[in-house]
This record gives C-alpha cells, structure tokens and sequence, in this order.
C-alpha cells in the first residue's frame, strides 16, 4: 500500500501541475511581441551568451557536500541501532567521525572553504 | 486519542464490500490524491496570507486589507490573476527543460508534504525509512531549481540557481545531521514511529535536553535556509537579481514556484514539528493528570497544525528581522560553524543515549 501511495502522489504533483499550466493557457490571452521574448536583463539586449563557465567555487562546494552526504547516509542505520550496538558500536563510529573531521579540517586548510 | 486510521479502515471495507479489490484500491488513491491538493492549496493560501501580515506588522504596516473582511481575499485574487495571465515562451531557450523544472519543484515538495503526520494514522506516505525518504524527495527540488535557472538563458537566472544551488545542498548536510542526532535518541527512522515515540515518552527537544536543543536552533536555521528564506535569501535578493532563477518564468509557472517555496516552508516547520516537538503529540507534565486529560481531548491534527504553525511563525519572524548575508558569509556559516557544531552535537547525543543520560 505504501508504494502505491508514493506513485499516488508523484501522479498527483505531476497532474496538479500539468492541469493547471494547461488551464492557464487555455484562459490566458496569447499576444505576439518581439520585445517580450527577450530574456529580461537590465532592458537592455544580452551580451554574448548565457549558457557559460561559472566560479569553480560552486563546484568545490559540491564535491565536499558529496563527501558529507556519503558519510551521513552511513551514519543513519548506525543510529537506528545504537542501543542495542552498544559501547564497541559507539566507539567504532567515533572513530569513523575523527576521520571526517580530519577530512574537513584538510579542507578547511587548504583553503577549500574560503569564498575566493 | 483519535486514531484516524480507524477511518481509512472503515472507508476501505465498505469499499471493497462491493467492489473489486483493485477498483476499491484505485478510488481510495485518487481520494488520497484529492486531500493532497486540497491541503496543498489551502495551506500555500494561509500561509501567503500570513507571511505578508507577519510581515507588516513587523514592519509597522497594516498589510493586505482591502479585498474581503481584513484582506483574507487577496490570495485568491491573486491566484485568479496569476491564473490568468499568459505563459510566456522566451526566445532562446532551453524549452524542454524549462517547463519540466515546475514539475520537478512541485512534485518534490509534494512528496515531503505526503509525509507529514498529521494525526495518529493519518499519514500518506509511511515507510520504515520515512526520515531517509524525506531527506531524499526534498533534495529533488534543488534539481528543478538548477534547471530552471540554466533553461532560462539569462545570466541572473543561472546565479540565482547557483548559489541556491550551492546554498541548499550545504544546508541539507545540516539538516541531516541534526537528523541524524535525534534519530539517535528515538532510535526509529519512520515517522509514524518518531511520533508514537513522543507520544509514549515525551517530546524529543525535552527527552534529548541539551543536544536536542543545539539541534533545533540549527534545524530552524538550516530550514531557513533550506527554504531560500529570511537572511539566506541571496538566490532570489531582488535588488540584484531581479527574482533569481524564476527572473524568466510567468504566470502559472511563476506561481508554482511562489506555491512551492511557501509549502516548504509549511514542510520544514511541520518536520521540525514531527521531529523535536512531537508531531500530533499532546502536552503532557508529568504528574499533572488532570491536565494531560484535558490536552488529550484536543485532537492530534489541531497539536499538529498549531505547533507547525507556531514554527513558522518563528521562521518568519527570523526572516524579518536579520539582514542578507553574503554568498561567502553563508558558505562560511554552514561549513565552518554549522557542520561542527552539529558533528560534536551528535557526539554528544550519542553519548547521552549511551549512557543514559536522557529522560
């Protein structure tokens, strides 16, 4: 039943859009201008293209989020079961944090945190 | 207290009493399809409603208060308006992609909207792994934001879509971690289980004290942020970027992206609800029977909507009383503050589970 109500909702997010975006422009006016079609930067006509290289910065980011999200994704089963683990589970998943954090205090200084 | 179950129950066997199995299952999925737009519309309309009064009293104004009683018709006027103002096709632009970034939004918001407990058995979406689910179907939406700021060949867009981009996907890390410290505590993943949990034995943010409350007070500022709100709301800051990655999109799928940001904002305080303030869990104090009877009259879903409410309400007074931040000074917040503090957090609750340290 579970998964049925999970394809239920993805249906209902995809219909509830479609539907609308549809009724909008079945009751919307529909004017031609050529001016309305440019992108909207400053009034005045773009410059060169849009679709271009941006800040590296971004992208460390993202890789260091990868990094994190990999290690909280294995923390969480650990911390359904950490009662019944115990001590040796406890100290086993400290040890695993102290690497991390030795990863993110490499990071930090090699200067992948700073904004440059 | 009220289980709702025992309604869906009762729908179930007087449907399948003369329909087929799958004929029941199918109307009893487009029931459930139906409460979700109805919830969906109703809270994106109060929550609209609200914001910009919050917003005005915090800022001395009277806010909307011409059409209807107090102004309560505005939102739908102007839903009717968005509704009927034409979509416009840009010239150059990457068309496919940019009329599937509102499905990808919507539909992601939806999918954490399914899994809120609104009462004892009245939940949509129930897994064992609901956390992990809920985690998983919000980051959708960063995919949806990303395209729609790269489709729209525009250069504000796409900086816009970047530090969003940039923002929600560092936050999130917060907001699994501090997660993770309460998943500790309560020791299940599903969320009907968190809830049952808090029923039997008192709410997280009292039973995890200490730990519990670092991890709200970053949940909340996490969850700002995760919203592309109040003082992280540097993806969408009008006076540079015009609207950030939605500058292009209009009419309806402008809206959709209005209605989306203000359901995630409902999600993340209703998560914060489910996760620290115990969902459709009563007040109980210790000793006080007569009182603990008493808020158990109260029906779960009210306890869920107010204190969801009461949590928003705390998100936008955030929002309206810090200034912006630079796209540095976030980054720096996340990385250099937020993520240790919540690692040496859960090291704590750890502890505190371990040793029994907790109520």
């Amino acid at each position: 039943m579970n998964f049925t109500l999970l394809i239920t909702t993805v249906l209902t997010g995809l219909a509830f859009v479609g539907v609308v975006v549809m009724l909008a422009k079945l009751i919307s006016p529909r004017t031609y201008n050529a001016q309305k079609e440019e992108p909207y930067e400053c009034g005045v006509p773009t410059r060169g293209r849009s679709w271009m290289q941006f800040r590296i910065g971004y992208y460390l980011f993202a890789i260091l989020f990868l990094m994190f999200d990999v290690e909280t994704m294995f923390l969480f089963p650990w911390a359904v079961v950490m009662r019944s683990l115990g001590p040796a589970g406890l100290f086993s998943v400290l040890f695993f944090l102290f690497i991390l954090v030795l990863g993110l205090a490499y990071a930090w200084r090699k200067g992948a945190l700073k904004w440059q | 207290m009220f289980n709702f179950s025992i309604v869906t129950g009762w729908i179930h066997q007087l449907l399948t009493g003369f329909l087929p199995e799958w004929t029941a299952i199918l109307i009893e999925s487009v029931l459930v399809a139906l409460a979700i737009i109805t919830l969906y519309a109703v809270f994106a309309i109060v929550l609209i409603y609200m914001e910009r009064k919050v917003c005005a009293f915090f800022q001395c104004r009277l806010g909307p208060n011409r059409v209807g009683k107090w102004g309560t018709l505005q939102v739908f006027c102007d839903v009717f308006k968005m509704l009927t103002k034409e979509i416009i096709t840009m010239r150059n632009t990457d068309l496919l992609l940019h009329n599937l970034a509102p499905f990808l939004v919507v539909t992601a918001s939806m999918l954490t909207f399914a899994c809120l407990p609104w009462n004892a058995g009245a939940q949509i979406i129930d897994f064992n792994v609901g956390v992990f689910f809920l985690l998983a179907a919000s980051s959708i939406g960063v995919v949806g934001i990303l395209l729609a700021g790269w489709s729209s060949n525009n250069k504000y867009s796409l900086i816009g879509a970047m530090r969003s981009g940039a923002q929600i996907i560092s936050y999130e890390l917060s907001i699994g971690m501090t997660m993770l410290t309460m998943i500790c505590l309560t020791g299940t993943m599903s969320i009907s289980g968190i809830c049952e949990d808090q029923a039997a034995n008192g709410w997280n943010i009292v039973r995890g004290h200490v730990p519990a409350v670092i991890a709200f007070i970053i949940y909340l500022i996490a969850g700002n942020a995760e919203c592309n709100r109040g003082p992280f709301d540097l993806p969408e800051s009008e006076s540079e970027l015009t609207a950030g990655y939605h500058t292009e999109y209009s009419g309806m799928h402008f809206g959709f992206y209005y209605l989306a940001e203000y359901l995630n904002l409902f999600i993340t305080a209703g998560i914060a609800t489910t996760i620290f303030l115990g969902g459709w869990a009563p007040l109980h104090i210790v000793g006080l029977s007569a009182l603990n009877g008493v808020m158990d009259m109260i029906p779960g879903f009210v306890w869920f909507v107010g204190k969801t409410f009461f949590v928003v309400f705390l998100l936008m007074w955030l929002r309206w009383t810090f200034p912006r931040l630079r796209i540095d000074q976030i980054l720096s917040l996340e990385w250099k503050y937020l993520v240790p503090i919540s690692m040496v957090n859960l090291v704590l609750m750890a502890l505190c589970v371990a040793f029994g340290l907790h109520f």
